[in-house]
């Protein structure tokens, strides 16, 4: 759509950048404060520099907790995105079923977070949760997601899967309805194949919603808190221990505001570094045929 | 039957279960949770949710978390409406710099903001009010939303603008005679989810509570007590948090995939 000139609409814009400006600019600029000051009192302050940063940039634990974060952020992708695209293909496209199975699938992006963590704290556990007594007992393998690190994980991205992959599917279904009936008509004529005419037709289709599907849990899961910390606590050890979680250990566990203020900023352009490039690409495809 | 319906329907087995098991476990006595595992209650009882709607403690954490949900959804809509018309409509100097910022902070970890937003808010004076929580959650809701309705202002024609200006109409009077009932399905997409991120939250709405304003996920973990877990209550407290969330599903049902997809499709 061509779009005019008129630099008036940063009057409309304006509510939204001084509510958005006052919960994000003042507390990051706390934070930068934090990050190069140490902090004793009000009036006992020491500007200290970059050591914070010096600190905790050679800091093996946040280095591990990084890490674990990307091989958990790869993982949740790599489940998540061709899962979801299959429950997309597979989901009733008409009548009553329909509806049933769209609002059966978002119901768990409706529960809160820590109910989520609480849902699968219960049915894992070996005692009193049906999947942890099923796997414990009728298929007679050793599973305790408290003690053993694999379990742990193994327990953290079921949950997650089970949490989000919905989001991947609805958004897949978003554009799989979008695609009118005669290109699949063309295709029958043809003699197209299954296979042809998921790679294209719906895949193309699909590359926008994809794309967001892919930044939202790309940087949701990289954020992730709650649900992990209410089923593991980042435990066996430091096993489950994800950048936030890492993060707030230090800042409200052991009150090091330096170092959490240091680790902030460094989590902070981790994310908008990874934001600018997806945002690019993003622009790039959706100006292209799948967007509008 | 085509393979990818079986795996569909495996998936809705899969997704059921947890949830059967919450609420299989809320129907029972801590004595029956931990006396063995039954798939159905032995003897169901109500008593678990009869302790959450007459104990204030437990129902005012309801009441907390719907008040700042639906505050933060009237705020986030009344300042996203103009500001996502604006992207949809003009370009103007730092246009596209606004929208990528307003998005990092849609993708910011909470728990960055978790320490300066519970001094900003003491600070202040509104810690532990329902304002305070709503006010923090939109950092990540107003992003969203200008998003969302910026996705369905842009697919309604410009022309439709044109003709109303041509006619006479100011800003004020077509934007809300004429634009908002346009996208009222964009709209009401977006206070879904509005709704839901706010619903979902809880490390941020913790933080900033205390008691009157505390929500109801925090209440949960009361149920922690020196004499052991109260697993049904917690079970119960947990069933009831989905309930919200369900009605308001049923109501966007029809609209719900395109609003995933952000109006985008």
């Amino acid at each position: 759509m061509d779009k005019t000139e008129n630099n008036k609409a940063w009057l409309l814009v304006l509510p939204v950048f001084v509510i958005v400006a006052f919960s994000a600019i003042i507390p990051l600029i706390t934070v930068v404060n934090y990050a190069f000051q140490d902090i004793l009192g009000p009036q006992d302050r020491y500007w200290v520099g970059t050591e914070w940063f010096r600190e905790v940039l050679t800091d093996d634990a946040l280095q591990e907790a990084l890490l674990r974060q990307l091989v958990f952020s790869t993982a949740v992708l790599l489940v998540e995105i061709p899962l979801g695209i299959v429950l997309a293909l597979g989901m009733p496209s008409r009548g009553a079923g329909a509806s049933a199975a769209l609002v059966l699938m978002a119901l768990p992006l409706l529960i809160p977070w820590n109910v989520v963590g609480t849902i699968w704290q219960i049915f894992a556990r070996g005692d009193i949760g049906l999947a942890g007594w099923f796997i414990n007992g009728p298929l007679g393998l050793d599973y305790n997601y408290t003690a053993d690190p694999f379990d742990a994980w193994v327990t953290i991205l079921v949950m997650d899967v089970w949490h989000w992959t919905p989001l991947v599917a609805l958004l897949c279904y978003a554009g799989l309805r979008a695609i009118p009936d005669a290109y699949y008509q063309a295709a029958s004529i043809d003699g197209a194949s299954r296979w042809s005419v998921f790679r294209h037709i719906e895949l193309p289709k699909m590359r926008g919603v994809l794309l967001i599907a892919v930044l939202l849990r790309f940087m949701d899961s990289f954020t992730i808190y709650t649900e992990p910390f209410v089923v593991t606590g980042g435990g066996p050890g430091n096993a489950t221990t994800f950048l936030s979680i890492h993060l707030a250990k230090i800042a409200v566990g052991q009150f090091d505001l330096g170092p959490a203020a240091a680790i902030s900023i460094v989590y902070f352009l981790i994310i908008l570094t990874l934001s600018f490039v997806f945002y690019n690409v993003m622009i790039r495809v959706g100006t292209g045929s799948s967007k509008r | 039957m085509s393979r990818s319906r079986v795996v569909v329907i495996v998936w809705f087995v899969f997704l059921l279960l947890p949830l059967y098991w919450l609420f299989n476990m809320s129907l029972k006595t801590n004595a029956e949770i931990l006396s063995g595992l039954t798939l159905v209650p032995q003897n169901p009882t109500l008593a678990n949710y009869r302790t959450i709607f007459t104990d204030p403690s437990w129902y005012s954490g309801y009441i907390n978390s719907l008040t700042y949900v639906g505050l933060n959804t009237l705020i986030s809509l009344s300042v996203a409406l103009p500001a996502a018309y604006a992207f949809s409509r003009y370009r103007f100097i730092g246009d596209k710099h606004m929208f990528f910022w307003l998005l990092t902070n849609r993708m910011a970890p909470a728990a960055v903001f978790l320490l300066p937003f519970f001094q900003l808010y003491q600070t202040i004076g509104l810690f532990d009010t329902h304002i305070a929580v709503a006010l923090a959650h939109c950092l990540f809701n107003v992003p969203l939303a200008v998003w969302i309705l910026e996705g369905f202002m842009s697919g309604v024609p410009k022309e439709i603008d044109e003709t109303a200006y041509i006619d006479g109409y100011g800003f004020p009077r077509f934007f809300l005679t004429i634009f908002v009932p346009l996208i009222r399905s964009g709209i009401g997409v977006t206070a879904f989810f509005c709704f839901m991120f706010s619903w979902v939250e809880l490390l941020l709405a913790r933080t900033l509570t205390t008691v009157n304003a505390k929500p109801i996920a925090a209440t949960m973990t009361r149920t922690v007590s020196a004499a052991g877990m109260d697993w049904a209550t917690l079970a119960a407290a947990g069933v009831l948090t989905i309930v919200p969330g369900a009605l308001v599903i049923w109501f966007v049902r029809n609209y719900i995939a395109k609003g995933f997809a952000l109006g985008r499709v």
